[in-house]
């Protein structure tokens, strides 16, 4: 790789031989996925960082241009396979933005609880590799072993571990079973106590604090200015969330926080991810135990969810709605205009800009990652730290490649 | 703190044939190409429009009633004023280049590289105008809307390693 | 040294020895690109344990690896790594394609991802599967495990046999979607 190498740097790399060039990736344990950067060492110190991306860029939309709204979210899915629910809400909550569908209480109320358990589980797999690459293997475990509680819940849910799928238009796959709802006041239950060893085993370990505190330090300014969101931005005192700030799915009847902390290094990253674990804790309680009763999935007369089968067989509504939609150049109807709508993942603001044009296939479906946008302030975060403090940051960002390149 | 049709009154007093329209409560304004960046950093330092969300661009080679070729799209917000407006700006063939917001906005650094490597669009100014997610060496557009969805061959455009040779 | 025993007793008996000893120390190298890659991590960790047969020494340098798990979908970026990987792992060497679109390119049939590793690399097994479960993949390393103790040779004989070339060439000469035309410039050898 030497050669690229020489490409990429910049050219004053001539002047300055004496900086080491070191390729770090695109296959390396810390990155846990394809990213590569290459860094210009002055010893063990980085004097510049060049991220080298694309190394999973599967035109994800262009693939959107030729899927329909439903099935787009199998796709959706693959995004940012850490939290696939939250992108599911996400890519169908712009869609019914476009398509002006109001959801019915007991969908807001379901796609509120796979959202949280969503969010949980991002940052779970995010706190845990920052501690495996900073050395605390036995958090990465407690962490995994939580994960599978909810893809258990998941899996209860829609039959999927974790590419569900699950969201429709106007609407849910299956209807939130008791089973379910049993298992998510379970984990409610017992979630509280691996939270505290969670932070017993890090909030005061001295190698932990000692490699994280004032390490890529971000400022509010700069966190404003180059487009941050999400725990990222809140960990720079940003208060921006969009669950607050334009509340989606009923957000506002929730009493919760927004976690905050002003430090904006890697430590206060991830004291915002543990603090908002219980957040979303406290969400799942409250929606748990409020589920709205009535149908999960809109009515057959606005055509644009699918009817349940009882419906197709039974009546002629039933019948024609599900001809009308199944039907390959049918399907529900589309304005022409385009819309911009967000929701609060685990990584930050995501977002979906929808460009309709009247049939059941988006024109245009760019996706806002947040991953994306938090790695091109990477650079700018680890100039002038030390070689291993790379990886310390890297985990703090949580870059996912799928949602980097998409 | 201003409102946003406060904000779309005063954009268009300032500079000429700036349209708006609304669309599910999101307010969408249109510039010309030559008053890009003039009306963007007019938002940004005097209206505290202090986030660039996204940049994007969208091709309109299909769409039906479509006069422009590309639209490209800046996605804003206000953090303090948590409003949020759309600005457009439509580009035809030749002339696919506008002024780079980086100076502005350093998170469009990244946001404007996409839009080159998948659109083609110049962005003048921009620091490292290069492609990010596509190789260096790959010669298409691909989210023109006349590039095909499976490409022209060149994923497939590797040497074999058999067993014998590895 | 004059004693020549006949020669099928005594190799195969040193076969089955050495296939016995590769089979039960499998070292993976995981190329995790995607989402499989997490299922990989879920397979190496606490619930489904992948040190209970025999494979859990995952190491991130080819050199000390013997089974590479391609885990995620391969894009055109990425494929002279993987190649470039491949072959700085020394023989013995296997390879699992692990879900659908390292296998197939899957739901991804677009411009950029590699429609099936299988086109540019030797691969031995295929799990199905987006992504396929913990489960499937330790049952595909059993399954590579029985095939090892099956057909393994202490001079790796198995990797060379006409059938397996036929077979391989049968999947190079795949029509590729797109026509004669190349837009980019062929590349140098990935060395």
């Amino acid at each position: 790789m030497t050669t690229a190498t020489r490409t990429i740097g910049s050219a004053s790399a001539r002047e300055e031989d004496y900086l080491w060039t070191l390729n770090f990736g695109p296959q390396h344990p810390a990155t846990h996925t394809t990213l590569r950067i290459v860094l210009k060492l002055d010893g063990e110190r980085v004097v510049d960082a060049v991220p080298d991306i694309g190394y999973l860029h599967s035109g994800f939309e262009k693939l959107g241009e030729h899927l329909d709204y439903n099935q787009y979210v199998t796709v959706t899915d693959r995004m940012n396979y850490i939290s696939p629910m939250a992108n599911n809400v996400a890519w169908h909550h712009a869609v019914e933005t476009l398509l002006g569908i109001e959801l019915t209480p007991r969908c807001k109320y379901i796609r509120v609880l796979i959202s949280e358990l969503a969010r949980i589980s991002d940052h779970l797999l995010s706190t845990g590799a920052m501690g495996l690459d900073t050395g605390a293997f036995t958090f990465f475990l407690y962490a995994f072993y939580q994960r599978e509680k909810i893809y258990d819940i998941f899996e209860t849910l829609c039959g999927a571990r974790f590419t569900n799928s699950y969201t429709r238009v106007g609407g849910v796959m299956h209807d939130i079973t008791p089973l379910v709802v049993e298992k998510i006041r379970a984990f409610i239950k017992d979630f509280p106590k691996t939270l505290e060893d969670m932070e017993k085993l890090l909030n005061r370990n001295r190698i932990f604090v000692d490699r994280t505190t004032d390490v890529g330090v971000l400022t509010k300014e700069e966190a404003i200015n180059r487009s941050c969101t999400g725990p990222i931005a809140r960990a720079s005192g940003v208060t921006r969330d969009v669950r607050k700030d334009q509340p989606y799915l009923g957000y506002e009847d929730f009493d919760f926080q927004v976690c905050c902390a002003k430090a904006g290094d890697c430590f206060a990253r991830y004291y915002v991810r543990m603090a908002e674990m219980r957040e979303s804790l406290k969400i799942l309680a409250q929606a748990v135990e409020n589920i709205p009763a009535g149908p999960a999935n809109i009515g057959v007369d606005e055509r644009t969810a699918l009817p349940t089968k009882q419906q197709v067989y039974q009546t002629i509504e039933g019948t024609i709605t599900h001809f009308e939609l199944v039907m390959a150049n049918r399907g529900f109807e589309v304005p022409c205009e385009e819309v911009y709508a967000a929701n609060e993942t685990g990584n930050g603001e995501l977002g979906f800009y929808i460009a309709g044009d009247g049939s059941n296939v988006a024109y245009r479906a760019r996706c806002r990652p947040p991953s994306f946008i938090h790695f091109a302030v990477f650079p700018h975060l680890i100039r002038g730290h030390t070689l291993s403090d790379l990886v310390a940051v890297l985990g703090s960002l949580n870059i996912i490649a799928a949602e980097l390149d998409r | 703190m201003s409102t946003l049709s406060e904000v779309v009154a005063a954009l268009k007093d300032r500079f000429a044939e700036v349209t708006d329209s609304e669309f599910r409560g999101q307010t969408r304004v249109v510039v010309q190409q030559s008053q890009c960046f003039d009306a963007l950093s007019c938002l940004k330092n005097e209206y505290g429009f202090d986030m660039l969300v996204d940049v994007t661009c969208v091709d309109y080679l299909n769409f039906r009633d479509a006069t422009d070729r590309f639209g490209l799209v800046y996605v804003l917000a206000g953090t303090e004023s948590n409003l949020q407006l759309t600005v457009r700006v439509m580009l035809n063939e030749p002339d696919l280049t506008v002024p780079s917001v980086v100076p502005l906005w350093e998170g469009a650094n990244w946001m404007e590289r996409e839009v080159w490597d998948m659109f083609g669009i110049r962005f003048e100014g921009h620091p490292d105008l290069r492609r990010i997610l596509l190789p260096e060496e790959f010669a298409a557009h691909p989210l023109r809307k006349d590039y095909p969805l499976q490409g022209r061959g060149e994923r497939h455009n590797f040497p074999v390693l058999t067993r014998a040779e590895a | 040294m004059a004693i020549e025993l006949p020669e099928n007793v005594v190799v195969s008996k040193l076969d089955s020895l050495a296939s016995w000893c590769r089979k039960n120390s499998l070292w993976p190298m995981p190329f995790a690109t995607a989402c499989c890659g997490i299922e990989l991590m879920a397979t190496g960790a606490s619930r489904h344990d992948l040190a209970r047969f025999g494979a859990e020494v995952f190491r991130f340098s080819p050199r000390q690896c013997d089974l590479m798990i391609v885990a995620g979908r391969v894009v055109m970026k990425m494929l002279p790594v993987l190649q470039r990987i491949w072959q700085q792992m020394h023989e013995p060497k296997w390879c699992i394609s692990m879900g659908a679109c390292a296998s197939t390119g899957g739901v991804f049939d677009t411009y950029s991802v590699v429609q099936g590793i299988d086109r540019f690399i030797p691969v031995d097994m295929y799990v199905p599967g987006c992504p396929p479960r913990p489960e499937q993949l330790i049952q595909a390393i059993i399954d590579l495990q029985d095939k090892i103790q099956a057909e393994g040779t202490i001079e790796g004989r198995e990797f060379n046999t006409f059938a397996r070339q036929q077979r391989k060439r049968a999947l190079m000469e795949l029509p590729i979607i797109g026509g004669p035309q190349i837009i980019m410039p062929p590349r140098q050898g990935v060395n």
